[in-house]
C-alpha cells in the first residue's frame, strides 16, 4: 500500500531523489507490544515532511530509535547521502554530532541560564570536556547566536532566565537551540503543543522558512497546524505507514477516514462497535 | 552570560583575597602573640577541612545536580592514605620494639605487608592522597554514569558505597587497624605534630587549600564546561541531544570531587590526630549535605559558610545538650528547606528582594487602578470574538 500511494507523488516530482534518512523493516516492542511494525520511511533532503496518527501510533518511538534514545530490534535507519551512517547502535550524543537535531515534546530548556546561554550551549562546537574548559566566546558566535535569536524573535529577551519565558517562547527557544546547532535533519516533536493560536502559526511560518535549508521531519496533532505547513503527510498506524501522500490526497484516503481523520472529524468510528 | 556579573566576580574574588589574608597571616600572628588560643586555631582548622568536603558536595548536589550521600568516603580515603604514613612514622614502640603500627604487632605481623611498604615515602603518600579518591571515584563514576543511574538512585548508591567501605575498614584483617583506625601519630615531614608551629602550618595550609578550592569552583562555574554542568541538572537529555557526551561531564567532575574531599581529609587527619571506619559512616555524610543545604546550595560561599556555622552550632551544642543534637541538626534541617531554600548565603538578596518589595508597597496606591485596566481590556477582546 505504501508504494501505491506513494508513487503518484514521487512522479509529481521529476527529479532525482536523494534520500537524507532511510528507514527499512524497522521493528520495535515493549514488553511484546508491537510498537512499531516493519516499518519503511523515506525522507528527501530539503524536505518538510509531517508525520500525523493516532495515539500509540509509534510516532514518537520512531524519533527515539532515529536518535540513538531507543535502540530497535531490528531494520536499519541510514543517514545521509550514500546511506552513509548506520544510526542504530550510536549513542545519542554521536547522533546528534552528525547534523540530526530534535526537539522534545515538552519543551526542555536550560531554565536557569539565559536565553543567550541557551543557545551558547547548542553551538555545534567545543562540545568535549576539555575545549569546554577553555572555550572562549567567538566574535562569530556571538553573530551566530544573534541571528538565532532574530530568527526566533527572542532578542529583547536574551539576558532572561530562560525559566521566565512563556510557553510558547520556550517552544521557540527549544527550536532556536535546534537552529543554533546548524543540523542536516531537524525532528521536531509536537511543537505547537500548548500554543496560542498566533504562536502556532508563528511556528508555522517558522517551520516553513526553514525547508530546504534543512530537512525537517515534524511530528503534529493539531489539523489546522499540519494543514498550515504540510507539504507530505505521512499517516503511522500502529506502527507501520499507512500512507503517504500530500495532504488533500491523505485527508481523502478512506484508510485514512477510518483510523484517524474520521474520529477526529467526529463520524461514527467503525473500531468503536 | 548573567548567571555572573563581572561585578560580583570581583566580589568573590576580593572575598577570597580577605579569607586569605585573615585566615594565613592574621590569625597564625594573633596566634603567635598569645591572643587566639592553639585549641581554638585547631578547631578552626578542622572547620575549614570540613568546608572543603563541602565544597566537594555542592560542586556535585549544587551545581550539577548529583546528590551525593558518600561524599565523606572521598575524605576519609584521603585521610587514611596519609594516615598510613602517619603511622609510619611514628617510629619504634616501647612495647614490641618494632616498626611496625601498634595494630599489626598485636596482630602477629612480622613486616609490613606489601601496600603499606612505599608509605614510607612522603610523596608517595601525597601522591595516593589524590590518587586513591580520584580512581576510585573514576571507576565508580565509569560504572554508575554509564548505567545511566540518578537521581534517588544515585543517592541511594552513593550511601551504600560508603557504608560498605565503613564495613570493610572495620574489619581487622582489612590491615587498617579495624575500629581504632589510625591514632598516636608523632611526625610528620620530619617535624613534631604536637609542636605549636606545626598545627599553626597544618591550618594556615587548611586555609590556602581551601581558598584554592573556592578559586577553582569559582573559574569552574565562569567556563563553559560549569555551564554544561549546570544545564545537565536542568535537563540532561537536551544536553545529550545538543552533542554533548553527558558522561565523560559527569566523570569528571564526580572525580574532581572525591580529590577535592580527599586532600581536604589528609589536612584533617594529622590536625584532629585520629582516623577511623566513623568517618565513613553515612551519617558523615549526611552531615555534609546538611552543611550546603544551609550554607546555601549552587553558591560559592554556601558550603564554606555552612560547614562553619553547623560545626560550631555542634561544638557547642553537644557540650551543652548532648542528647538533643540530632534533633537541633534535624530541625535546622527542615527549617532551611522549608523556609530558607537559599540557604544562610542567600539571606542578603532575600533581604534586598524583600526591600524592593517594601519600597514598590509604599507607592502602592496607583497600583490597583493600573492593573485593572489590561484585565478590562482582554475581556472587550474576549467578547469581540
Amino acid at each position: 500500500m505504501n508504494d501505491l500511494q506513494a508513487s503518484p507523488a514521487r512522479a509529481e516530482l521529476e527529479r532525482p531523489r536523494q534520500w537524507i534518512l532511510t528507514i527499512e523493516n524497522l521493528n520495535k516492542a515493549f514488553d511484546g507490544f508491537q510498537v512499531i511494525r516493519d516499518l519503511n520511511f523515506y525522507l528527501d533532503k530539503g524536505e518538510l515532511r509531517t508525520i500525523i496518527g493516532p495515539n500509540g501510533a509509534g510516532k514518537s518511538t520512531l524519533l527515539d530509535m532515529i536518535t540513538g534514545r531507543t535502540v530497535p530490534d531490528s531494520g536499519t535507519i541510514e543517514f545521509g547521502p550514500d546511506h552513509r551512517y548506520n544510526l542504530t547502535r550510536l549513542p545519542e550524543h554521536r547522533i546528534n554530532r552528525l547534523g540530526i537535531a530534535r526537539k522534545f515534546q515538552s519543551p526542555s530548556v536550560y531554565k536557569e541560564q539565559t536565553v543567550y546561554d541557551n543557545l551558547l550551549l547548542s553551538l555545534p562546537h567545543s562540545r568535549g570536556v576539555f575545549s569546554a574548559l577553555f572555550y572562549r566566546e567567538s566574535q562569530e558566535d556571538r553573530d551566530r547566536i544573534h541571528e538565532v535569536l532574530q530568527t526566533i524573535r527572542l532578542e529583547d529577551r536574551k539576558h532572561e532566565l530562560a525559566g521566565s519565558l512563556s510557553h510558547g517562547q520556550k517552544q521557540w527557544l527549544e527550536i532556536g537551540m535546534l537552529l543554533a546547532q546548524d543540523p542536516q535533519l531537524l525532528l521536531v516533536d509536537e511543537p505547537a503543543a500548548g500554543m496560542t493560536d498566533e504562536e502556532t502559526e508563528r511556528t508555522g511560518e517558522l517551520l516553513i522558512s526553514l525547508e530546504g535549508k534543512h530537512s525537517i521531519i515534524v511530528i503534529e496533532h493539531d489539523m489546522d497546524f499540519v494543514r498550515q505547513i504540510a507539504r507530505k503527510v505521512t499517516v503511522l498506524h500502529q506502527g507501520s505507514v499507512l500512507c503517504e501522500g500530500p495532504v488533500d490526497k491523505v485527508q481523502s484516503d478512506p484508510h485514512v477516514i477510518e483510523v484517524y481523520l474520521g474520529r477526529k472529524a467526529g463520524r461514527p468510528d467503525p473500531a468503536a462497535h | 552570560m548573567s548567571t555572573l556579573t563581572p561585578a560580583s566576580k570581583d566580589k568573590n574574588l576580593w572575598a577570597i583575597a580577605v579569607f586569605v589574608l585573615i585566615g594565613a597571616i592574621l590569625l597564625p600572628l594573633l596566634n603567635m602573640g598569645g591572643v587566639v588560643a592553639e585549641f581554638q586555631l585547631n578547631t578552626w582548622g578542622k572547620y575549614l577541612c570540613y568546608a572543603t568536603l563541602a565544597v566537594s558536595v555542592n560542586l556535585l548536589w549544587g551545581y550539577t545536580g548529583l546528590l551525593s550521600l558518600g561524599q565523606a568516603l572521598f575524605f576519609a580515603l584521603g585521610g587514611y592514605a596519609f594516615g598510613m604514613y602517619l603511622m609510619l612514622m611514628i617510629g619504634e614502640d616501647p612495647n614490641y620494639h618494632t616498626r611496625l603500627p601498634d595494630f599489626m604487632d598485636f596482630m602477629g605481623y612480622q613486616e609490613l605487608p606489601w601496600h603499606w611498604q612505599p608509605f614510607e615515602h612522603a610523596w608517595f603518600a601525597v601522591a595516593a592522597v589524590v590518587l586513591v579518591p580520584g580512581i576510585f571515584a573514576l571507576i565508580f563514576g565509569f560504572l554508575a554514569f554509564r548505567a545511566r543511574i540518578k537521581g534517588v538512585y544515585f543517592s541511594i548508591i552513593t550511601q551504600t558505597l560508603t557504608y560498605a567501605a565503613a564495613l570493610l575498614f572495620f574489619r581487622n584483617e582489612f590491615t587498617f587497624g579495624g575500629n581504632n583506625g589510625f591514632t598516636d601519630f608523632k611526625e610528620m615531614f620530619g617535624l613534631n605534630l604536637h609542636a605549636v608551629s606545626t598545627q599553626r602550618g597544618l591550618f594556615i595550609a587548611s586555609v590556602l587549600y581551601l581558598a584554592a578550592c573556592l578559586l577553582f569552583n569559582w573559574w569552574l562555574t565562569r567556563t563553559k564546561f560549569g555551564k554544561v554542568q549546570q544545564a545537565i541538572r536542568d535537563s540532561e537529555n537536551r544536553v545529550r541531544f545538543s552533542g554533548y557526551d553527558t558522561l565523560q561531564y559527569k566523570m569528571l567532575i564526580f572525580t574532581a570531587a572525591a580529590i577535592i574531599g580527599g586532600v581536604g581529609g589528609a589536612l584533617y587527619v594529622p590536625q584532629v590526630g585520629i582516623i577511623n571506619p566513623n568517618e565513613m559512616m553515612p551519617v558523615k555524610s549526611l552531615e555534609a549535605v546538611v552543611w550546603v543545604a544551609v550554607g546555601g546550595r549552587g553558591r560559592l560561599w554556601g558550603p564554606v559558610i555552612g560547614a562553619i556555622l553547623v560545626n560550631a552550632i555542634k561544638s557547642w551544642a553537644t557540650v551543652q545538650f548532648p542528647n538533643y543534637w540530632l534533633i537541633m541538626l534535624g530541625a535546622l534541617f527542615l527549617f532551611v528547606v522549608l523556609f530558607l531554600p537559599g540557604g544562610v548565603a542567600s539571606i542578603p538578596e532575600q533581604f534586598r528582594h524583600w526591600r524592593k518589595k517594601m519600597d514598590a508597597r509604599r507607592q502602592a496606591p496607583a497600583e490597583p487602578m493600573k492593573a485593572a485596566e489590561p484585565v478590562a481590556e482582554v475581556e472587550t477582546a474576549k467578547s469581540s470574538t
